[in-house]
């Protein structure tokens, strides 16, 4: 976190500009220390750590299954997709395959995840740019879904739903239905925030050709998500690397070529479209009765019923509640496609019941090592929706 | 998935007919390669993975430090490649000394280095030589240790 700027040398006519933290635009704590001529910025320096928690760290005191409720807190608007991605580093590791009817449940809940996740993006975005209504509108679809996720986990926002070996209640009867309603409805709004959005010229100025990065700069600087595939990258994890039975849904990689801002909006909104896309197809997948934990004993918790009836049930029940599991010594690396970007746990085991390290590749934090570039010799106006786009969370960056 | 695990060890095997120097240690675990390489090798070895165009590692997801204290080399620097055309991954480890804890940095071959390199300075106290501006980048300037290393308490020094 330094605090200071070397400015371009000789540069007497310059102005530093310090924006943030507590700006309505940076979409959270982060701080861009901003070297301007005139309006034009000609050096920007993101800087960042105010909201480090050490949450790595923190993992590793806690017992493998205690960790799972530090991932909801890594990034906030996509909790489901952080649970995942965590979950599948520890099965990994642990070498245990989950039942198909908890990996769709996933797939659907991860799925809504992203669209949730879109949908603020897309609202804050508008409303840095100047079109408040859209803000309005997409928080009002999203408050429906977070309302499923009340619905099926009891949490609005950090669910901590999936467990190690599968997910962590049998979902509510009638949670489709419920599902099926929002899903429903949201083609006709998508198609509502797009005609007031992809033709509007004052949208289309401050978007169109601002925020330009080239697919091989994009590369080379780590971006990935949509920061990637609105550079013509077409790189998809869910498609790549297909965990959690990706493989058996049909959708397609939405790719743009212009690198610029309003090629990233079009690939969000189209995400949202495969999205539901996929959440449909994980409805009509998902079986009505089955295991939602893998058999693992010593592993995953027996069932109550287990536990009440037999001895071998008590003992695991104890010992997984009091001293968790230990997996195998080694080392995996987990990525999954969040609505960020890759995502990616490492976690190094020691053979004891505590995650000997855990390391999260977080997409906003890489994502936003592009933004000098993006609004370098831009007009500070541009610096706003240059942020908007990255589509960071603080606390995904900071952790 | 044995077409798979046989290209694996292909890049392995690869690298080691480039250079059998450059590859002291391979790791297999639950389908993942790690190819451990000496400290004097890496640059020429990640040169070698990332412009091979055979192999053509072009994107470094993450670069990791894991602390074995109080096992002596203490640190293991990881670096997550991806090949985003063949649709496939690679780690490198380094082991370094707990004495003289430093590596070249990697920011001349893939430049998204720069910040996964100054985390792995700020957090784990790894200094990576030749990086344009190793500074702090999560904890203040004038923070005292590196929190994320195993002798450092989770709940700080009081």
């Amino acid at each position: 976190m330094p605090t200071t700027i070397e400015t371009v040398a000789g540069s007497a006519n310059t102005m530093v500009l310090n924006m943030g933290p507590q700006h309505p635009s940076t979409h959270g704590v982060l701080r861009v220390v901003l070297e301007l001529d005139g309006e034009i910025v000609l050096k920007a320096r993101p800087v960042i750590g105010y909201l480090h928690t050490g949450i790595e760290k923190n993992m590793e005191a806690k017992t493998y299954s205690q960790a799972i409720t530090m991932t909801d807190r890594i990034d906030y608007l996509a909790p489901l997709s952080n649970n995942l991605c965590y979950c599948l580093a520890v099965e990994k590791i642990l070498g245990i395959e989950i039942p198909k009817r908890a990996q769709y449940i996933r797939v659907l809940l991860t799925e809504m995840t992203r669209i949730a996740s879109h949908l603020v993006w897309l609202g804050t975005h508008a409303i840095d740019l100047g079109a408040m209504s859209v803000f309005l509108y997409t928080f009002r679809e999203r408050e429906e879904i977070m309302k499923i996720f009340e619905h099926v986990s009891g949490q609005r926002m950090m669910t901590s739903y999936f467990r190690i070996g599968g997910i962590a209640l049998e979902p509510p009867p009638n949670w489709l239905d419920h599902i099926r309603r929002v899903i429903d409805s949201l083609p006709a709004h998508i198609d509502e925030y797009e005609g007031l959005l992809t033709n509007n010229r004052i949208w289309l100025g401050r978007t169109k050709g601002v925020g330009i990065i080239s697919a091989e700069d994009a590369i080379a600087m780590g971006a990935s998500g949509p920061m990637l595939r609105g550079s013509g990258v077409p790189y998809d994890i869910r498609k790549a690397f297909p965990y959690s039975s990706y493989e058996e849904f049909d959708f397609d990689i939405q790719t743009q070529t212009a690198g610029d801002c309003f090629a990233r909006y079009q690939v969000r909104v189209a995400e949202i479209r495969e999205s539901i896309k996929i959440v449909r197809q994980a409805m009509e997948k998902v079986p009505a009765e089955g295991p939602i934990k893998a058999t693992a004993p010593g592993i995953i918790a027996p069932s109550r019923e287990e536990m009440k009836s037999s001895i071998e049930g008590l003992i695991y029940h104890f010992k997984i509640y009091t001293e968790g599991f230990a997996p195998p010594p080694g080392e995996v690396y987990q990525a999954i496609e969040s609505p960020r970007g890759e995502l990616g746990f490492f976690v190094a085991s020691d053979g004891s019941a505590h995650p000997y390290r855990v390391k999260v590749r977080a997409p906003s934090f890489i994502n936003l090592q592009t933004l000098p570039r993006l609004c370098e010799g831009r007009l500070i106006a541009d610096v706003v929706a240059c942020i908007g786009t990255t589509d960071i969370v603080l606390g995904e960056v900071d952790r | 998935m044995e077409s798979k695990d046989a290209d694996k060890t292909l890049v392995v095997h690869q690298l080691k007919a480039w250079d059998a120097q450059a590859v002291t240690e391979v790791i297999e675990f639950r389908g993942e390669t790690t190819v451990v390489v000496p400290r004097e090798h890496l640059m020429r070895a990640a040169a070698y993975l990332a412009s091979e165009p055979s192999l053509h590692f072009s994107f470094l997801s993450d670069i990791t430090t894991v602390d074995r204290f109080p096992l002596e080399p203490r640190f293991e620097v990881n670096y997550h490649l991806l090949s985003l055309d063949r649709n496939e991954r690679l780690r490198l480890k380094v082991r370094l000394g707990g004495s003289d804890p430093s590596v070249h940095s990697v920011t001349e071959i893939w430049p998204t280095a720069n910040w996964h390199e100054r985390e792995n300075y700020d957090l784990m106290g790894i200094r990576f030589e030749g990086h344009p501006e190793l500074s702090r980048i999560l904890m203040p300037d004038d923070w005292e240790g590196h929190p994320q290393r195993k002798d450092y308490p989770v709940e700080g020094f009081r």
